[in-house]
């Protein structure tokens, strides 16, 4: 039994072929060389058709779902529609358009909206250090448990004076600045990044190392001031100090958000409240990371060349007044960030 | 006594999760295991181990014929190099219009907002910089020696369970999210390049098709008719023969010799038959729901 040839396909799905295959075609040329190149490799009239062809492709899948049993056809349009979608919506801006708006807004924003978390963490550090502070005066012995002897390099309780002094002028002769600076840069990079993700554990972890470096500053502090030298240690510290404590804290805020966002979610879901949080926070750390290479050249350079208290003084409290105009004076929003 | 299990609805272990386009056209987009995601992460820890040793012995090279006048220089190179290269590769990567590191992209994923939005940069930061929790931090705790008293190895212990559970965690749920995923609302999805592959009933027009009588075409529905679509893309000769063998037996239909004309022939003609009755409002979804 068989039935002669004929002209006529046999099913609709055969015929939706016929008329809207080179479409298809034309699309997934122009969407292999997006993905090979760029999107700067198209023509002009490749671009204007690309958003078309990828809504009349879509709806074709739609059509074939409904209609057609070819699932090889199914599949295909179902691959095609996606690397279509990722090309058209999921792919991010230029990178200089992307980088001008993070400095322009996403930067700042972010870091002005952890205002509140910014404050505890302050607070923290704060309360921690004059913690610090009080428990070395009381007891010199306090501070070789907070301190390790490695970190200390000689300056402790039982140091003299002139030891002391020599650690804030001497500079560090036999490092060169600028591998002094690289170092300081990439290891502090790193502890933030560390303290931020360490936000996880609903903050603890966070707060924790928070409180050890305002110990570890107090003792510092406590250790100079007993010898006088404390207007000396307060130029060493701040030229730098002010902007890596402040971008510490903002690193430990930034945690701080995202263990906040996890533990009270408020009316939101806990995970859409942790995406709102982590992606706000990552803007911010990366903004931290930043500041930390700022730190990381007064410190390595700017305080190693600059042995003048009230230079140091002028160049620290300038730069943070810097930082804070820069994240909380109140600007023009386009839209939100 | 076997424990009584609860009952899992039909396909919730599979991979596809709706995604639904602006134009609410759901792509069902398949997403990446367990496995692969850790294959890809390797492939890119051992490139830019690779880079970096070489990186490393290269710079050592040069220090040496520069003398130490240099020496500085390149320990600031290798400074910045090395930090850029282990928080940067990923973030630069996925940033970039492929949403992918080379490790991945080999594999065929990539990195997707599961909004459907386009990556921002805020995100791709927070589920790169959670790596040094999720990977760096239970690697540290290896480096460790446990303490010598019993308490100090409790302590470790107990501290290595909670780190542990940071870096098993994509395997603790559904949709595989590592906690970086999870903060930035992203998810890894496979990226299949496919070709258009032939249509089976319109090829064959040109050719005497066979007839089959209705009872024939009662046997099946759209499950075996693209069960049987997959036996001829594949085109294995063994399966050709046993499944025209088993349609042949099942209909009762004799034998011509010509296994890939008949199942051809019939999977044009079963499908003529599904698409019309379809088209009519009954589509019949396998073989045990009832023929029209």
């Amino acid at each position: 039994m068989t039935a002669p040839p004929t002209a006529a396909p046999m099913v609709n799905a055969t015929r939706f072929r016929a008329a809207h295959q080179a479409t298809w075609e034309r699309l997934e040329a122009i969407v292999t060389r997006i993905e090979k190149r760029s999107v700067r490799a198209l023509g002009e009239d490749d671009l204007l058709a690309l958003p078309i062809l990828y809504r009349t492709t879509l709806s074709s899948l739609s059509v074939v779902r409904e209609t057609s049993l070819d699932r090889a056809l199914q599949t295909y349009l179902e691959q095609l529609c996606t690397r279509a979608y990722f090309q058209i919506y999921g792919a991010p801006g230029t990178a200089w358009r992307q980088l001008a708006h993070f400095f322009a807004t996403g930067w700042p924003n972010a870091i002005a909206s952890l205002w509140r978390e910014t404050l505890v963490a302050a607070a923290l550090g704060i309360v921690s250090a004059v913690l610090g502070y009080y428990l070395v005066r009381h007891d010199p012995s306090w501070f070789y448990s907070i301190i390790p002897p490695e970190l200390a390099e000689g300056r402790d309780p039982s140091a003299s004076a002139k030891v002391l002094k020599g650690v804030l002028y001497g500079g560090h002769d036999s490092d060169p600045l600028t591998t002094f600076a690289a170092y300081l840069f990439t290891h502090n990079a790193q502890v933030a990044l560390f303290a931020f993700a360490l936000g996880f554990a609903f903050g603890v972890p966070t707060a924790m190392l928070l409180v050890f470096n305002g110990l570890t500053l107090g003792a510092l502090v406590e250790i100079y001031v007993s010898k006088g030298l404390g207007a000396m240690l307060g130029g060493w510290l701040i030229i730098h100090g002010s902007t890596e404590l402040f971008a510490i804290t903002l690193a430990g805020a930034a945690g701080f958000r995202i263990g906040l966002a996890i533990g009270f979610p408020g009316r939101a879901s806990r995970l859409e409240s942790a995406i709102v949080a982590g992606r706000t926070s990552g803007t911010a750390m990366a903004g931290v990371v930043l500041m930390l290479l700022v730190a990381g050249l007064l410190e390595g350079i700017g305080r190693q060349t600059i042995e003048l208290d009230w230079q140091r003084y002028a160049i620290g409290t300038a730069v943070f007044a810097g930082w804070l105009a820069y994240y909380y004076l109140p600007r023009k929003r386009h839209g939100l960030a | 006594m076997a424990w009584p299990r609860r009952p899992r609805p039909p396909g919730a272990r599979s991979m596809r999760r709706q995604f639904v386009t602006p134009e609410g056209v759901d792509l069902r987009l398949e997403l990446a295991g367990a496995g692969e995601r850790a294959t890809a992460f390797l492939i890119d820890a051992v490139i830019m181990l690779v880079i970096l040793v070489a990186a490393t012995i290269a710079i050592a090279y040069l220090a040496d014929a520069a003398g130490s006048s240099a020496l500085s220089a390149l320990t600031v190179i290798w400074l910045l190099g090395s930090f850029v290269l282990r928080n940067g590769w990923f973030i630069l990567f996925e940033l970039s219009g492929r949403g992918a590191t080379p490790g991945k992209r080999l594999l065929g994923l990539r990195v997707v907002a599961r909004d459907g939005a386009r990556l921002t940069g805020g995100a791709v930061t927070v589920r790169n910089a959670m790596r040094e929790l999720e990977l760096f931090l239970p690697l540290s705790f290896l480096a460790i020696d446990a303490g010598e008293s019993r308490l100090d190895a409790l302590i470790y212990i107990l501290a290595f369970c909670w780190v542990a559970l940071f870096l098993f965690f994509p395997l603790f749920n559904r949709d595989r999210l590592r906690i970086g995923d999870l903060l930035a609302g992203t998810w890894v999805v496979h990226t299949v390049r496919g070709t258009l592959a032939d249509d089976l009933v319109g090829a064959a027009t040109t050719r005497q098709r066979r007839i089959f009588p209705a009872a024939a075409l009662d046997l099946y529905g759209v499950y075996e008719l693209q069960t049987l679509e997959d036996v001829l893309r594949r085109g294995s000769d063994e399966a050709i023969v046993t499944v025209a063998a088993s349609i042949r037996h099942k209909a009762g239909l004799p034998d011509d010799g010509d296994d890939w004309g008949f199942l051809s022939d019939y999977y044009a003609a079963l499908c003529a038959r599904l698409e019309r009755d379809s088209m009519l409002g009954h589509r019949r979804e396998n073989k045990f729901a009832a023929a029209r």
